[in-house]
C-alpha cells in the first residue's frame, strides 16, 4: 500500500539545510496497524506529512497504491488525498461553524458526491464513531473525545485506503485516549490500514507494528507480538 | 460555471458569511455605502438639473437680447451722447441678411395703468408679435395668444398675466372676452398667461405691436428685439455680428461699447450648465471612487479573513479540497457580498431619492425636481462593481492557495 524507498528530505534554515530524513524504507501492507514512534525532532511528523502528500520528499521514491509520488501539483495531491487518504490530526481540525455532520461531509462534497447522499453516508459514519446523537452539534459543543471521532468519521467517510492519524491521542486524558485508540483498533479489523504517529508507549503497544524513528533513520522495525493475534498463532 | 447553480457552492458561501457576521456587515455597509452615494448624487445632481431646466425651460435658449442706450464715442460729426432708436426697419435688415436668424422678435414696451370696473393697477404693457411665443413660449391659462390678424387689424386686444388677471378679476371669473381699460381705451382679453420661474416681462399685458405703435404713437420705433438662432449656430458669432451691422446702420463707432445693449442667453445658461456639468462630473468622481473604496474595503477585509481562516482552508485542503475549489469559494465570498451590498446600495438609494422627491421636489418653489438616475447608468455602476469585486477577490484567493496546507495545519 505504501512503499518507501532511500527518502530524503531537508528543510532550508537560513543558508544552512536541515538534513530531517536520511534515507527511510519502509513497506507498508494493505490492513496493517503501523505506529511510528519517536521523540520531538526525530522526524515523523516529516514523515506522515510526506506519506500524506501534504509535503514532497527531495530524494528517493514513493509509491502510494502503486502509484508512483512525484512532482505532484496541488491539484493532483488534492485529489489524491480525497481518493486515499484520511486525516485525523492531534488538534482535531474540525471547522468550527460546520455542525459533526457537516464536517463529516466535506470531503465527500470535494468528492462530488450529491447533497442526499452525503448527508445518508455521513451519518452513517457519525453512527460508526457513536456520535449519531450529536450530528447537529458544533464542535465547540463536543467533549475532546468526541471531537476526536467526528474527526475519525471524517477520515473515513471518503473509503480511504490509508487513514493517517497524527498524534491522534495528543490532546486527549488517557480515558478518551482508550476510547479513541479502540476506535482505531475497530476500524483496522475492518481491514483499513492505519498510519499512526505517536511519542506515546502506550498507543504504540496497541498497535501491530511499531516502527522507532530517531534522527531521521529507523532504529528498529518491529511486529507487535501480543496485538498480532494471527502470528503468534 | 455549473458550480454557480450547485446549491452546495452556496451552502459553502453562506456558511462561511454566515460565520462572521460583523465582518459581513462591515463589508456590505463599505460597498452598501459606495453605490447608495454614487445613486443619491446622480438622481440630486439629475434634481438640480431638471430644476434648471424647468426654469429656463420657457426660452429659447439661443437667444439674444438687443435694446439702445446712448453712444459713447463721437462718431461721424455725431456727438457722444446720442441716444440711439431701433426701428422696426432694422427687424426687416436683420431677417434679410441673416439666414441664422430663426425668430426676430421686435417689442414696444411702456407702463400704464389697467382698469377694470373699480379695480385698477399699473402695469407694464408691450406691444408684441405672435412670434413672441417661439421665443419665449407662453404658458396660457385662459385663451390664445395675440395672432396675425391682431396685427393686422390693429385689434384693441390684450393677453395679461395671471397677477394682473388676479387683481382686476374675480375669483374663478372667466376673463376671456372680458374688457379692460389700458390708459383711456378699452381691450379685449383674449389671454391670461403664467410667468415661468424666470421673466424678464414681469406682469406684463400683451397687446399687438401695430396697436401698441398706434396708440402710444411711437412710429417705427421699437425698444428692444428677441432674436433666436437656428440650431447649431454660433450664436456669440452671431451676436457680434449683428451688433456691428446695427451700428453701421445707425452710424455708431464699431469701437462703441454703449450704444447697443445685450444679453446673449447662450452664454448666460452656458455658465449654469457649465456648472451643472461640473458638478455631474465631481458626483460621478465622488461616486465611483467611494465605490472603489468599498470595494477595496471588501478584498482588504477577505485578505484579513483568509489569514485568519488559514486553518480552515487548510483542513479544506488536507481532506481533499484543490485550489481551485478554493479561490472559487473565495472570488464567490467576494462577488456574493459585493452584489447583495450593491443590491442593498441602489434600494436605499433609491428610497432616500424617494424621500428627497417627497421633502424638496413637491411645492410651488422645488429645489429637485424629478431627482431620477437612469436604469443603464445603475446596471452599469452594478456591473463595475461585480467585476471590481471579483478583481479585488482574486486578491486574497491567490493568497488562500499560497500556503501551503502543511503550513496552515502545522500547531504552534
Amino acid at each position: 500500500m505504501i512503499r518507501i524507498k532511500n527518502l530524503h528530505k531537508s528543510y532550508p534554515i537560513g543558508k544552512d539545510s536541515l538534513h530531517v530524513l536520511k534515507g527511510i524504507d519502509l513497506h507498508i501492507k494493505e490492513g496493517e496497524f503501523v505506529s511510528i514512534m519517536g521523540s520531538s525532532g526525530s522526524g515523523k511528523s516529516t514523515l506522515l506529512n510526506i506519506v500524506g502528500l501534504l509535503d514532497e520528499h527531495d530524494e528517493g521514491d514513493y509509491f502510494l497504491n502503486g502509484q508512483e509520488i512525484k512532482n505532484l501539483n496541488e491539484k493532483k495531491g488534492a485529489v489524491l488525498r480525497n481518493k486515499f487518504l484520511g486525516f485525523v490530526f492531534q488538534s482535531f481540525n474540525l471547522i468550527s461553524y460546520k455542525t459533526a455532520l457537516e464536517n463529516v461531509s466535506l470531503p465527500l462534497y470535494y468528492k462530488g458526491v450529491s447533497r442526499k447522499e452525503r448527508q445518508k453516508i455521513a451519518l452513517d459514519y457519525l453512527d460508526k464513531v457513536g456520535l449519531k446523537d450529536w450530528a447537529s452539534h458544533l464542535p465547540n459543543e463536543l467533549s475532546g473525545g468526541q471531537k476526536q471521532r467526528v474527526a475519525i468519521a471524517r477520515a473515513l467517510v471518503t473509503q480511504p485506503k490509508v487513514v493517517l492519524a497524527d498524534e491522534p491521542t495528543g490532546a486527549l486524558d488517557s480515558t478518551t485516549t482508550d476510547s479513541v485508540m479502540d476506535l482505531l483498533k475497530d476500524i483496522n479489523n475492518e481491514g483499513m490500514t492505519v498510519f499512526v504517529i505517536t511519542h506515546e508507549e502506550e498507543v504504540a503497544d496497541q498497535t501491530k507494528r511499531i516502527v522507532r524513528l530517531k534522527d531521521g533513520i529507523i532504529t528498529s522495525d518491529t511486529i507487535n507480538v501480543q496485538r498480532n493475534p494471527v502470528k503468534t498463532v | 460555471m455549473k458550480f454557480i447553480f450547485d446549491s452546495d457552492t452556496w451552502q459553502e458561501i453562506y456558511g462561511g458569511i454566515r460565520k462572521n457576521k460583523t465582518r459581513t456587515v462591515i463589508t456590505i455597509i463599505g460597498v452598501l455605502w459606495g453605490i447608495f452615494l454614487l445613486v443619491t448624487l446622480l438622481g440630486a445632481s439629475r434634481g438640480l438639473e431638471n430644476n434648471f431646466k424647468t426654469i429656463f425651460g420657457d426660452f429659447a435658449t439661443n437667444s439674444v437680447f438687443v435694446w439702445t442706450q446712448r453712444t459713447d464715442l463721437p462718431f461721424k460729426g455725431f456727438q457722444k451722447g446720442r441716444r440711439v432708436r431701433l426701428t422696426i426697419d432694422d427687424v426687416e435688415i436683420l431677417k434679410r441678411e441673416y439666414k441664422e436668424i430663426k425668430f426676430i422678435a421686435p417689442r414696444s414696451n411702456s407702463n400704464s395703468a389697467i382698469t377694470r370696473g373699480f379695480k385698477t393697477g399699473n402695469f407694464n404693457i408691450s406691444g408684441d408679435f405672435p412670434v413672441l411665443d417661439k421665443v419665449q413660449k407662453k404658458d396660457l391659462i385662459f385663451g390664445r395668444f395675440l395672432n396675425e390678424n391682431d396685427i393686422k387689424l390693429k385689434s384693441k386686444v390684450c393677453v395679461i398675466e395671471l397677477e394682473i388677471y388676479e387683481q382686476l378679476f374675480d375669483k374663478n371669473e372667466e376673463p376671456v372676452g372680458e374688457m379692460v381699460t389700458i390708459g383711456n381705451i378699452s381691450y379685449k382679453v383674449v389671454g391670461v398667461y403664467k410667468n415661468g420661474t424666470i421673466a424678464f416681462d414681469g406682469a406684463a399685458a400683451y397687446i399687438p405691436f401695430t396697436t401698441f405703435k398706434q396708440v402710444f404713437n411711437t412710429g417705427n420705433r421699437i425698444g428692444w428685439m428677441m432674436i433666436t438662432a437656428n440650431e447649431g449656430v454660433d450664436i456669440l458669432q452671431m451676436e457680434q455680428d449683428i451688433l456691428l451691422t446695427l451700428k453701421n446702420i445707425h452710424k455708431v463707432d464699431p469701437e462703441d461699447k454703449k450704444a447697443f445693449g445685450s444679453v446673449n442667453l447662450a452664454a448666460e445658461i452656458g455658465k449654469v450648465t457649465g456648472f451643472l456639468t461640473g458638478m455631474q462630473f465631481l458626483t460621478w468622481f465622488v461616486g465611483i471612487a467611494t465605490l472603489i473604496a468599498g470595494v477595496f474595503a471588501i478584498g482588504n477585509i477577505l485578505l484579513i479573513t483568509v489569514k485568519e481562516r488559514t486553518k480552515e482552508i487548510g483542513i479544506r485542503r488536507a481532506i481533499g479540497a484543490t485550489p481551485v475549489e478554493i479561490r472559487r469559494q473565495v472570488v464567490l465570498e467576494s462577488v456574493f457580498l459585493t452584489t447583495v451590498a450593491g443590491m442593498l446600495g441602489i434600494i436605499f438609494g433609491g428610497f432616500v431619492l424617494f424621500l428627497m422627491d417627497t421633502f424638496l421636489g413637491s411645492g410651488p418653489d422645488p429645489t429637485l425636481i424629478n431627482p431620477t438616475v437612469n436604469i443603464p447608468i445603475i446596471l452599469f455602476a452594478f456591473l463595475i462593481l461585480i467585476v471590481l469585486g471579483t478583481l479585488i477577490g482574486l486578491i486574497p484567493a491567490y493568497m488562500a492557495t499560497l500556503v501551503k496546507p502543511i503550513d496552515a495545519l502545522r500547531d504552534e
